[in-house]
């Protein structure tokens, strides 16, 4: 197994920082959009965003939800092994609000599209939007596209693109990993 | 790996308790699905479940029926007294006949012991056992201990007693092998004549006084009196087994401590347990209901995804 470094810590730090400040110019004040990050990996960014635009860019008002999507997927029983659920953390309706999904990796597609069904049962949005930290272009399945993206990254199908997080994992890091 | 060990839910006495724990874990995840505003998830949309009831239920029929529903499996129903079972149909021919339909997993309560087990040797369906006789009844079982382990936030060193029929009572048999299994303590009360012989060989403890049972529990499972079940006398009138058996607020107040009170339902009001404390917050005889649901979703969820595509 080897790994490539394709993102080190500075540079995950100025993605993030852009992809704030592309937020803001969006959503303003995020008095009507919440932030949803994907469990179980997209939490770590949402979490990360959160912080900064809190902390960083002075948003006083950010709602933030976690949505575990496992009993929407599509390949249940189709895998090896069995679906694991995550929490789902969503205190609050969705009814007519500016969604922004949040994963670390998009890939198939095939989540996102599971997401879009999940939160439905909170009601309907007015609209929902997709941002990644990774998009791993000419590997979709479905016609979904990320709104924001951090790093486009060619990677044929048997490498892996790993996301490190200083809370998960010890670093913040990307790396391809080829098996 | 999280999978259960089992392909069929047939009892307790099959699971071990890293089973239970996946079990709730799930249930805890399904739990927070039934309570948004929209509570259904499509995971088990390519699965069709028969519900064959060979026995009268309202509660668990419903329950099943529902967390199947927001499973999003279809679901189909049956119940013997409209059926051809009447007409002399064997149990493998009702079921297979309702198997070459193309179902994939049964959920089954009959009067006789080990039916379950015996269609889980014959047929090529997931099964769960819905109530067996006097046998066992595991997802009564585990909602019990799910509803202990959420009001007293475990189940280990707690101690439990279970009290009245027990001679008749499936809820008894697969609560104790549970409670076992999650390092409770265990103990049966009631009349003499409805404690199986050798009971406490299951190593649990044997007690004939109400007053000293509750003395020495955390939470008090009361238990029916089957009626239906019984072929001759137990007792000599329901006026006194209230008595002796049935629980009061006059008897919790003498208590020097709060206990937490459970019931699998129906209940007969005012014999086995007083309308005041029934509806009283110490009992927790809707929530019981509530997991129910949630507790059905996470069996099945489980033993739908062992079903290979």
């Amino acid at each position: 197994m080897s790994q490539k470094l394709l993102l080190n810590a500075k540079e995950i730090n100025i993605i993030l920082h852009r992809l704030a400040c592309q937020l803001i110019e969006k959503h303003n004040d995020f008095s009507n959009t919440v932030l949803i990050g994907i469990q179980p990996r997209g939490k770590f960014l949402a979490n990360r965003l959160a912080q900064i635009l809190k902390s960083e860019y002075h948003i006083k008002h950010i709602q933030l939800g976690l949505l575990d999507i496992t009993f929407f997927r599509d390949d249940f029983r189709r895998g090896e092994k069995p679906l694991e659920a995550n929490t789902t953390e969503i205190n609050f309706l969705v009814e007519d609000k500016n969604i922004v999904f949040i994963d670390d990796v998009l890939y198939t597609g095939r989540s996102i599209r599971a997401a879009l069904t999940a939160i439905q049962s909170f009601g309907r949005p007015n609209e929902i939007e997709l941002l990644t930290l990774i998009d791993r272009r000419f590997s979709r399945h479905l016609p979904i596209q990320p709104d924001y993206r951090g790093r486009q990254v060619d990677a044929i199908n048997k490498e892996k693109v790993k996301v490190n997080w200083l809370e998960h994992g010890g670093e913040d890091a990307v790396y391809l990993v080829n098996n | 790996m999280s999978e259960l060990s089992v392909n069929h839910l047939l009892g307790i006495k099959d699971l071990n308790s890293r089973d239970i724990q996946l079990i709730f874990e799930t249930a805890d995840h399904f739990k927070e699905v039934i309570n948004r505003p929209i509570k259904k998830v499509p995971s088990l949309r390519d699965i069709t479940i028969a519900n064959l009831f060979f026995e009268n239920s309202t509660r668990t029929k419903l329950s099943f029926e529902l967390a199947e529903k927001r499973l999003s499996a279809d679901v189909i129903n049956f119940s013997a007294s409209q059926s051809s079972v009447k007409k002399g149909e064997t149990l493998i021919d009702t079921v297979n006949n309702i198997l070459s339909m193309k179902v994939d997993m049964v959920v089954m309560r009959h009067p006789n012991p080990g039916a379950c087990v015996f269609l889980s040797q014959h047929v090529n369906a997931s099964i769960i056992n819905a109530g067996d006789g006097a046998h066992e009844h595991p997802t009564q079982a585990l909602l019990d201990s799910y509803s202990i382990r959420e009001r007293l936030g475990k189940v280990q060193g707690k101690n439990v007693v279970i009290v009245g029929d027990i001679l008749h009572s499936r809820v008894a048999l697969s609560n104790i092998f549970a409670l076992q299994l999650q390092g409770a303590n265990v103990m049966v009360c009631g009349p003499k004549t409805l404690l199986p012989k050798y009971i406490d060989k299951l190593g649990v403890k044997v007690e004939t006084n109400l007053k000293k049972a509750l003395e020495w529990c955390d939470v008090a499972n009361m238990l029916r009196v089957q009626n239906e079940r019984m072929d001759m006398t137990y007792f000599p009138s329901t006026r006194e087994y209230t008595q002796q058996y049935g629980v009061n607020r006059a008897l919790l107040n003498s208590l020097d401590k709060e206990i937490t009170i459970m019931h699998p339902g129906p209940i007969n009001r005012g014999v086995e347990i007083t309308s005041d404390v029934a509806d009283s917050k110490q009992a927790i005889i809707l929530e019981q209901v509530q997991n129910g649901v949630a507790i059905r979703m996470a069996v099945i969820y489980l033993l739908a995804s062992k079903i290979k595509h």
